[in-house]
Formats: structure tokens, C-alpha cells, sequence
């Protein structure tokens, strides 16, 4: 195992030709560029061995990778915001064809206004599309995401496509150390993918052909059990991780003080990683709080916050908004509570647009919401008041 | 509120003098030099060549959960003294913080050095004695990280050495580290 410090890009290009993707098909957008070029420096020095097809756009990477999964090889891209919005019809195709496809999302603003920071509305927004979506906080959560995530994808009880999400420059851009494994045992933990199905030119098949509504509502159906073993996959899959490399970031979610905890703030990304400061501040002033940092969006960990709600009021920031309602985990987190807890629940809208979240920022959203000064949704810092 | 046990440092330059190498140098060098916990980044965004930038560094014995940009910087580094008076590089600084200056002055030729421990070097001149030019403009960023151990103890001259050979080869490599030698030799300082 060696230590390398470089930026959360860096870190996932090295995890993506470690996996040894047969395929990477990409187009570059910031924040995600130095990503791609990461992976092109490896096809230069020798180090990726594999197919790396640069493309017109983004709509094109996702039928590549498409092309490519279907065919049985491990395929890989990544992208950002507008790309990721680009791809959004070949997605549901991705997941409805049960590709175990792994994509890195650089959750970045979408336009317009232009901007490049952090923003986790493009993942958000693809939420019904049938991906798993993880949310890493560190760059060793990246690497180690990536990794797992070709494990957990080409899974013959999941054989679905994931995305790794992480913030723009907020990880793609900042160096954190990260250790990395020897290529062997890479190897010998991710054996080669082993497709259930795959297009053989020596034995033509045709899919996608019309099919009528009893057999879509099979596929939908197989899709759900799916990532309902996905809950339980990943959690073992994390468990084995930590047993072969002594590296945990949580399973569904990581938990950080919260076994006496009356309050438990929920956060995902890498608010999630400075919320862990300010639990430690909160808690040296005597406040009995802990964090809950949710990795998976979909699978969405309901069972997990129903038993973190049996004794504690819940705080939830949102880098996201559902315009129209309010931040998406926040509902997701009260529909999940729905009958099963009279926790309180708040829920705070935070960071959009890159705007700094410090943990100064949370502690203040954590006491707003324990001293019962807010209702419902709240956009945080709005008016300029901390 | 600053955090406890995390030393964090903000470096002050133009676009294109290379602070966020300076910053992932002097990181890789802290990290080396056994500190677990190190991040170097840029301030997020699109940044324009000659205009005044920022990058950040933070260090310490622990990981690092911090992911919001340094309001309150233990250091400040300054890579181009020109851009004191158009930035208030001592925003934020903390009470017994330190000032590193790329500038052929002293240290109490600044006015703020009653306040804060100051420490000078000729970073420019440095660099072109050893001949580190870029299309002629001197580059700063390498020769000032040899100052940087005589204010801060958690990182060795021999570790940024190392740092430079490992981000660069040959005659390139040999003339950065000479000149981060020449900084840790003619560093003044007010403390």
C-alpha cells in the first residue's frame, strides 16, 4: 500500500484504471475534466491498457457505455452537471438494460446562471433514473467508493449501473491524502465481471424490441428487488472492505456520535465530513447530538433512519432544493418516518451554488433547530444572517 | 471560531505564480513529514493570470474534516508583495500568527509587524540567480517554501526538498532546490 496525495479527480482516475475498466468513453466538463485527463495520462504512460473512446458529447459517452457494458465489459465514465443532464434519456436506458455501468458525477450548479461550484442538484435530479448514487465526503471515500462500487454493480443479485457522486472542487479539486492498494490485491478482490447476459456477435440476439405492459411491469419490478438487495449488499460489501483494507466510511450511512444522541443532523457529501466539527463542538457544550451521513441516495436507507429516529429529532441540510417543495432529503426523510415516528424533523437548505458551508454555519443550523426557532423548510444564510 | 491541533495557511499570489503548487509542495512535504492530515486547494473557481488569487493549506497530526475554505489562517504567505495594500492579508490572522513575505525589505519595514511575526526573503531575487524563469518572469513559488520551516516547525527543509524532486527532474529539480536552500539561508525575521 502506498500514500498518494493528489486532488479527489486524480485520486478517481487512478481508482478507475486500478479497476481495469475494459471501456471508458467520456467528454470533458468542468469540474470534472482533470478526471478524464487523469485516465488519458494513464493511456499515454502505458499504466490503462483499455478502450478510451473520446466522444462529441455527453449523450454519445452514455451510448458508448452502453454499447460496451452490453457487449459484458466493465465499462466507466464520469462527468458533471449539464453532461450529466445531457445523458439523462440514455440513464433510465442504462439501469432498464441492468448495465453495471460505474460513473463518477462531479455534482456541479446547473445553468443558468453559469457556475462551476458544488450543488448536488444534477445527481438529485436524476433520481428516478434506476442508479445507485453514492455521495463521498473524502478522497479516500472516492477511491474506495469506485472500487466497491464495480463489487457492488456487478453484483448478479444487483446488475445495476451506479453513480459516484462527489462536490465540484470542494474534492475534485482539493489534494487529501488517500492510500491505495497494490494493483494484486485490486486484482484479486475485483475479479473479472462476468455478465448474466451479453450482446456475442457469434450468437445475434435482438433487445429492445416492443414488449407488452405485463412483461415492463416484470422489468420495472426486477429493477426494485434489485436495489432492495442493494441495502443489503453494500453494507457487507463495506464490512468486507474494512476486513481486507481496514477502511470504513459507513455502510448506507455513517453514523458518528449517535448512540446517546437526543438530536441527529443528517447531511450528505462533503457537508458531511465538516458536519463531523461541528458535532465534535456541539457536543464539548454539552449538547447530546450526533451525525448521521447518508451515502446512499437510491438505494434510500429508510429502515436505517427509522431506527436512528427511535430517540432523537432529526436535522437535515440540503445542498439541493426540489423547486416547488423544498430539499430532497429532507422529504425523503419524513416520508420514510411516515407512521413509524413522532420525531421532529427540520430540515435546512444550504451551499447552493458553492456557497461556503462551514462548520460554524451547521452549528448555528443545529442550534436553530434544537431551540425550535424554525418550521418546516429553511434557506440558511439567505439574508446574509449566520 | 478557529479549530484546535490544524495549522492552516493561506497563500497569496497572482494567477499563473503558482500558489496551488505551492501549496500541494509544501503538503506533500508536511505529510512526509509525518503529519496525517494535509489539504491543499485552490480558491474554488476559475481563476485569471496577474489578477490576485488565493490558495489554502492546512496541516496537522490528524485527519482533516474541514472542507470550507481558512477564515483564520495561522500563516499567511506572500508571494508577491505587491498585492499587500490591494488585499488585507492579515485578514483573519490569527493573534500570535506568522507573515511570510516574498520581498527584499525587513520584516519591521511593515508596519504590521509590531502585531505578528514577520519573516522576509527575496524569493525573485533568489529565483534569478538560479535562473527559474518562466518565459523571463521569475518564479516565486519554489524558492519561498524554503523559508517556510523557519516559521513553522511541523515541516523540514529536507521534506520540501524532496517534495521538488519529486515533482520535477534533472537540472530543473537541482536549481529548485538550491534556491529553496538559499531561502532557508537568508530568511530575516522579527521573532
Amino acid at each position: 500500500m502506498t500514500v498518494m496525495i493528489d486532488t479527489g479527480n486524480y485520486i478517481a482516475a487512478k481508482a478507475a484504471v486500478m479497476a481495469k475498466p475494459d471501456v471508458v468513453a467520456a467528454y470533458p466538463i468542468t469540474p470534472q475534466t482533470t478526471l478524464v485527463e487523469g485516465i488519458a495520462n494513464y493511456v499515454a504512460s502505458g499504466e490503462y491498457k483499455g478502450e478510451y473512446i473520446c466522444v462529441e458529447s455527453e449523450h454519445s459517452a452514455m451510448s458508448a457505455c452502453i454499447g460496451s457494458s452490453a457487449t459484458g465489459v466493465r465499462t466507466f465514465t464520469a462527468t458533471s452537471s449539464h453532461g450529466l443532464l445531457l445523458m439523462h434519456e440514455m440513464l433510465h436506458w442504462a439501469a432498464l438494460a441492468r448495465l453495471p455501468i460505474v460513473m463518477c458525477n462531479i455534482n456541479r450548479v446547473i445553468g443558468p446562471g453559469w457556475n462551476i461550484w458544488a450543488d448536488e442538484n444534477d445527481s438529485i435530479s436524476q433520481r428516478d433514473t434506476g442508479w445507485i448514487q453514492f455521495y463521498c465526503s473524502s478522497n479516500q471515500e472516492i477511491f474506495d467508493t469506485i472500487i466497491q462500487s464495480f463489487k457492488i454493480a456487478e453484483h448478479e443479485k444487483i446488475s445495476l449501473p451506479i453513480m459516484v457522486n462527489y462536490n465540484a472542487f470542494i474534492l475534485s479539486h482539493t489534494s487529501m491524502p488517500a492510500d491505495i492498494p497494490r494493483q494484486k490485491e485490486i486484482d484479486d478482490y475485483l475479479k473479472r465481471y462476468r455478465p448474466q447476459w451479453n450482446l456475442d456477435c457469434d450468437n445475434p440476439i435482438t433487445f429492445g424490441n416492443i414488449i407488452g405492459t405485463e412483461h415492463y411491469e416484470k422489468i420495472r419490478r426486477a429493477m426494485q428487488d434489485a436495489q432492495e438487495n442493494a441495502l443489503r449488499i453494500i453494507p457487507e460489501v463495506a464490512k468486507e472492505w474494512k476486513k481486507l483494507f481496514g477502511r470504513f466510511h459507513g455502510d448506507l450511512i455513517e453514523k458518528y456520535h449517535c448512540d446517546d444522541a437526543e438530536y441527529i443532523l443528517f447531511s450528505m457529501g462533503a457537508i458531511g465530513a465538516e458536519s463531523k466539527v461541528a458535532i465534535d463542538n456541539l457536543r464539548s457544550r454539552g449538547i447530546k447530538i450526533g451525525l448521521a451521513r447518508v451515502r446512499t441516495f437510491r438505494p434510500f436507507p429508510a429502515q436505517e433512519i427509522q431506527n436512528l429516529a427511535k430517540n432523537a429529532d432529526l436535522v437535515v441540510i440540503d445542498r439541493n432544493i426540489s423547486i416547488g417543495y423544498e430539499g430532497a432529503l429532507f422529504t425523503e426523510i419524513k416520508a420514510a418516518l411516515y407512521g413509524k415516528s413522532d420525531a421532529k424533523v427540520s430540515g435546512f437548505i444550504a451551499g447552493l451554488g458553492g456557497k461556503d458551508v462551514t462548520f460554524t454555519n451547521i452549528e448555528n443550523i443545529c442550534k436553530r433547530a434544537i431551540d425550535g426557532k424554525t418550521k418546516g423548510s429553511t434557506w440558511y444564510g439567505f439574508e446574509g444572517a449566520n | 471560531m478557529p479549530v484546535k491541533d490544524i495549522i492552516e495557511i493561506v497563500f497569496h499570489g497572482r494567477g499563473g505564480q503558482g500558489s496551488v503548487t505551492a501549496a500541494n509542495l509544501l503538503v506533500s512535504a508536511a505529510l512526509a513529514d509525518g503529519n496525517k492530515g494535509v489539504q491543499a486547494f485552490p480558491v474554488f473557481g476559475a481563476e485569471r493570470r496577474g489578477a490576485p488569487v488565493r490558495a489554502f493549506a492546512r496541516i496537522s497530526e490528524n485527519e482533516i474534516n474541514l472542507r470550507s475554505e481558512i477564515y483564520y489562517p495561522d500563516i499567511v504567505i506572500v508571494q508577491d508583495e505587491s498585492i499587500i495594500g490591494l488585499v488585507d492579508i492579515t485578514k483573519g490572522l490569527k493573534e500570535n500568527g506568522r507573515i511570510l513575505i516574498n520581498t527584499t525589505k525587513k520584516p519591521s519595514d511593515f508596519d504590521f509587524s509590531d502585531k505578528y511575526g514577520v519573516a522576509t526573503v527575496d524569493a525573485t531575487g533568489i529565483a534569478i540567480k538560479h535562473d527559474i524563469l518562466v518565459g523571463g518572469i521569475p518564479v516565486v513559488n519554489t524558492p519561498i517554501l524554503g523559508a517556510v520551516p523557519k516559521i513553522l516547525d511541523k515541516v523540514t527543509l529536507k521534506s520540501i526538498q524532496a517534495s521538488v524532486k519529486n515533482k520535477w527532474k534533472g537540472e530543473l529539480a537541482e536549481k529548485n532546490v538550491r534556491a529553496t536552500q538559499d531561502a532557508f539561508g537568508e530568511v530575516e525575521v522579527n521573532f
